[in-house]
């Protein structure tokens, strides 16, 4: 059985509900369907959004796994060019839109953020709620569009295709995506309001945990990019239901006007989508190596600085599209720029494993696949941001593989160290231990059997966004479908025992990992209100030196 | 934590007629203006009045003047990154002529 | 205190006040974005403007300025009596609050209703691409019938999500009214007033650009 671990407990804190089956939490203590559906707890939010988006990141596997299998031939005997053409668009769209940008704030922003900073509830409780309407309107919107009939202009909606010859559901789409920009808007707006305004006594800006100075950054960059698309979105609207020329060469309307108002967001939204993982490391990394982070005010500063760079970058998109030189030179530039704050970040986890205690949980496994995934991934985008390299791979599966190396490889890895980091806050169970490391090091050796392939396909020149490709690729892209069946393995594992722990898994006490922060000064799970009493903080976040030294065995007595 | 400006100050009637009384005058200086043979002037002189009658608009009517720093800072934020939009997008589309392929 | 009043402070802020501040500061931050939405738009033009600036300034001149102009000073009235119902709302005055509420919606209205008789002129006039639009009456030199009706359709995009944004002021400008006849607003507790209020002006802000940015950007000989 489980040795006792003395919890981390700095003076200040309160002293901890006792823990008893009669405990009323956030889970029970309503029932009903009307309880969930028109609930205001950011808890309860976050669960609604958990369940919607492990949907939608089924289905956009889906997507994945069709155009896999058809990539095992040369000649793509599975589909036809049409329906490859719909597939990708929809595999990009549902998870760039309604997975990767709203999972991590979404789900364990909208869970942890008011218990990090030791406040009730976030600042607009309905307005949260809200988001997620908003975001089921668009993604019921999509999936509708998809499955009759979906859209062929892949996710980036080049015009003219997508305004004028496309002959697919473009405008629905469209519609979808705004609904789900507007959702992460309101997502956003509450973050923001929440960590100027309710932060507990004594939490001023660096006491805040990493993961919050993330969410931050995230939600700044959320508010002043989505916009812009949502501007840009309605245009090309505008264009298709009016038959007129905004985006048209033909009357005089430029398509890379299109570009970059598109790309203004669509690369700020990828650093939508890893800083809130960035946060997450932040957290696991300390925990599982009983150390404060290395270097607090670089790392905070850095995520702050990533998205304000972000903003400078976007023209890289279209290196070969037909802006002038110059421009290309400047965005190159600024490309370079951006990657010195991520490095930042990377240095600093590492110095923090430093002479660390060091445990292998299941979190520590995925971070660890992260920082290993990200930084490899990272180096490509420099690689990338090369003018010169650029023009030899752009559209090629090298694109490909960088960014599925930052978004899989880095970002999905640090969403599930983080899911499963607080499962135990959310649920109140611990998930099974050992199918967690199983699970961890599947997706690791899936993940890079069916990228690694890829790059070596992009740079011998196989072409993105084809059903077809020539007969000299065949091998490599084999390779990389059987990847992609393990990586499906994968995730699939975490799935099916998370829902386990769900009924059969081990009660977790307030805090089974003896980790820092707000969050695990309370019960799991959190009754509805987060805190009997108002916290008050006298402390960094992350001072595991304070601890006392019963550090032995973990919290299932291996 | 933060000092937070309080809105207490109740501003008076006067002030806000007075303010209203000056945006009428440079609506109709504006419009005034473009009767007149300014050439290539005419926008930067339009965007100018515009800016003055928007800076009250913010300072007086949205009590910009006496609200927290925070919201100095969300409103320089938008317009900063709208200038960053517009900036940068446009050094693509005037620098294209410099360099014909 | 009233008790209608206790009963809408929310339960994880600390006071009414702290809770006023929030939501202002929440659309303080909503406005932000809306900054760029308009901006995005407004950088495409600006674009198109730079590259095809006699077409540009061409299809301004045939823009109404007579409805302009009206338009924008009641739009900057609207803005006033929005001002002074906040002030009412702060200082316990109800019936100058519905007052300076309904004249707000009903300026509102008036704008509206000028535009729409602004927009019917401009199809009278072949001024809509796609609608009503003829290629033959734009003759000067420099000036070409696509450009122009780039121009025009930046034109129906700014004015046209700006009437959007106007309409969904004005429905919520009524509704705070109808409260406030309720006597749901003291000095107390006016945060609606107060951030609809900067809603409303935020819309009379995008106006005061739209007008020298559309209808101002060349020498204008005539007002219709």
């Amino acid at each position: 059985m489980s040795s006792v671990i003395a919890p981390y407990r700095p003076q200040s804190a309160p002293e901890p509900a006792p823990v008893s089956q009669l405990d009323v939490n956030y889970l029970n203590a309503s029932y009903g369907v009307k309880s969930w559906l028109l609930t205001t707890d950011h808890k309860r939010i976050a669960l609604l959004y958990l369940v919607s988006l492990s949907l939608m990141f089924i289905i956009g596997g889906l997507a994945a796994t069709l155009i896999r299998l058809n990539l095992l031939t040369p000649t793509g005997s599975l589909v036809t060019a049409d329906t490859y053409n719909k597939l990708f668009s929809a595999h990009g769209i549902i998870m760039v839109f309604f997975f990767l940008v709203p999972v991590v704030p979404s789900v364990l922003g909208n869970f942890c953020l008011p218990l990090m900073i030791g406040a009730r509830d976030l600042a607009f409780p309905r307005l949260n709620l809200a988001s997620w309407y908003v975001y089921m309107t668009g993604a019921a919107l999509i999936l509708w569009v998809i499955f009759s009939g979906g859209v062929d202009t892949g996710w980036t909606f080049y015009t003219p295709f997508s305004s004028k010859a496309s002959h697919t559901d473009v405008v629905p789409a469209l519609v979808a995506i705004v609904f789900a920009g507007f959702s992460s808007i309101f997502t956003g707006l509450n973050f923001i309001v929440s960590v100027h305004r309710l932060r507990a006594p004594g939490m001023t800006w660096f006491r805040l945990p990493l993961f919050v100075w993330s969410l931050y950054a995230t939600s700044v960059i959320m508010l002043l990019a989505t916009p812009v698309l949502a501007a840009v979105l309605i245009l090309v609207g505008v264009e298709r239901l009016w038959g007129i020329g905004i985006f048209d060469p033909a009357l005089d309307g430029d398509p890379l006007l299109f570009q970059h108002l598109f790309w203004f967001y669509s690369h700020p939204a990828v650093y939508i989508m890893i800083l809130p993982g960035m946060g997450i490391i932040s957290e696991v990394i300390t925990c599982f190596s009983r150390k404060n982070i290395f270097g607090y005010k670089f790392v905070a500063f850095a995520s702050v600085g990533i998205a304000v760079l972000s903003f400078l970058v976007w023209a890289h998109h279209m290196f070969v599209a037909g802006q002038s030189a110059y421009s290309a030179l400047i965005f190159s530039l600024l490309s370079y720029l951006v990657g010195v704050p991520s490095a930042i970040k990377v240095f600093n986890w590492t110095a923090t494993l430093y002479k660390g205690s060091v445990t292998f949980h299941t979190p520590m496994l995925f971070a660890l696949g992260f920082i290993g995934l990200f930084t490899f991934g990272g180096l490509t985008g420099l690689m990338l941001a090369a003018l010169g390299l650029n023009v030899h791979v752009h559209d090629t599966y090298f694109v490909i593989a960088h960014f599925h190396f930052i978004m899989v490889g880095g970002m999905v890895m640090a969403y599930m160290a983080g899911l499963h980091y607080w499962w135990p806050k959310i649920t109140g169970r611990l998930y099974p231990e050992m199918w967690g490391r199983v699970a961890a090091m599947i997706i690791f050796i899936g993940f890079i059997l069916t990228f690694i392939p890829q790059f070596v396909l992009g740079y011998q020149g196989m072409v993105r966004r084809s059903h077809v490709y020539d007969p000299q690729f065949q091998v490599l892209n084999v390779l990389s479908t059987a990847g992609a069946s393990i990586l499906a393995v994968g995730y699939a594992l975490p799935l099916t025992y998370l829902i386990y722990s769900l009924f059969r898994g081990k009660k977790a006490g307030p805090n089974p990992w003896s980790a820092t922060g707000l969050e695990w000064q309370t019960p799991s799970p959190p009754p509805t209100h987060n805190f009997a009493v108002q916290p008050v903080v006298d402390c960094g976040p992350y001072e595991y030196s304070l601890q006392s030294a019963e550090l032995g065995a973990d919290v299932h007595g291996n | 934590m933060s000092k937070i400006k309080t809105t207490e100050q109740i501003a008076s009637a006067s002030l806000y007629y007075a303010v209203y009384i000056a945006l009428v005058i440079l609506t109709i200086g504006t419009v005034g203006l473009s009767f007149c043979n300014l050439q290539n002037w005419h926008t930067i002189v339009g965007l100018i009045i515009a800016t003055c009658k928007a800076t009250l608009v913010a300072l007086f009517f949205m009590h910009l003047l006496h609200s927290a720093r925070i919201t100095w800072l969300a409103l320089f934020a938008g317009l900063f990154w709208l200038a960053i939009l517009m900036s940068l997008t446009l050094t693509d589309y005037l620098s294209r002529s410099w360099l014909q392929y | 205190m009233a008790t209608r009043n206790a009963s809408v402070r929310w339960h994880h802020f600390d006071s009414l006040q702290h809770q006023q501040e929030s939501t202002t500061l929440g659309m303080w931050v909503f406005l932000a974005t809306e900054v760029l939405v308009f901006g995005a738009i407004f950088t495409g033009y600006t674009v198109y403007r730079v590259a095809y600036t006699p077409s540009f300034e061409a299809a301004s001149r045939q823009l109404n300025l007579l409805i302009g102009g009206i338009n924008t000073i009641v739009l900057l009235t609207s803005s006033l009596t929005m001002a002074l119902s906040v002030q009412a709302a702060k200082s316990g005055q109800r019936r100058k609050l519905v007052r300076c509420l309904g004249l707000t919606a009903l300026m509102g209205i008036a704008f509206l209703g000028l535009k729409a008789v602004e927009y019917y002129g401009d199809y009278r006039d072949k001024l809509v691409p796609g609608l009503s639009f003829d290629p033959v009456q734009w003759t000067a030199p420099d000036v070409h019938p696509s450009q122009v009706q780039l121009f025009l359709i930046f034109y129906y995009c700014l004015t046209g999500l700006h009437a959007v944004h106007l309409t969904i002021g004005i429905v919520i400008i009524a509704i705070l009214a109808w409260m406030a006849r309720r006597n749901v607003f003291s000095p107390h507790y006016y945060a609606p007033v107060e951030i609809w209020g900067l809603y409303w002006h935020f819309v009379d802000l995008i106006w005061i650009f739209l007008l020298p940015l559309l209808y101002l950007i060349g020498t204008r000989d005539r007002w219709l």
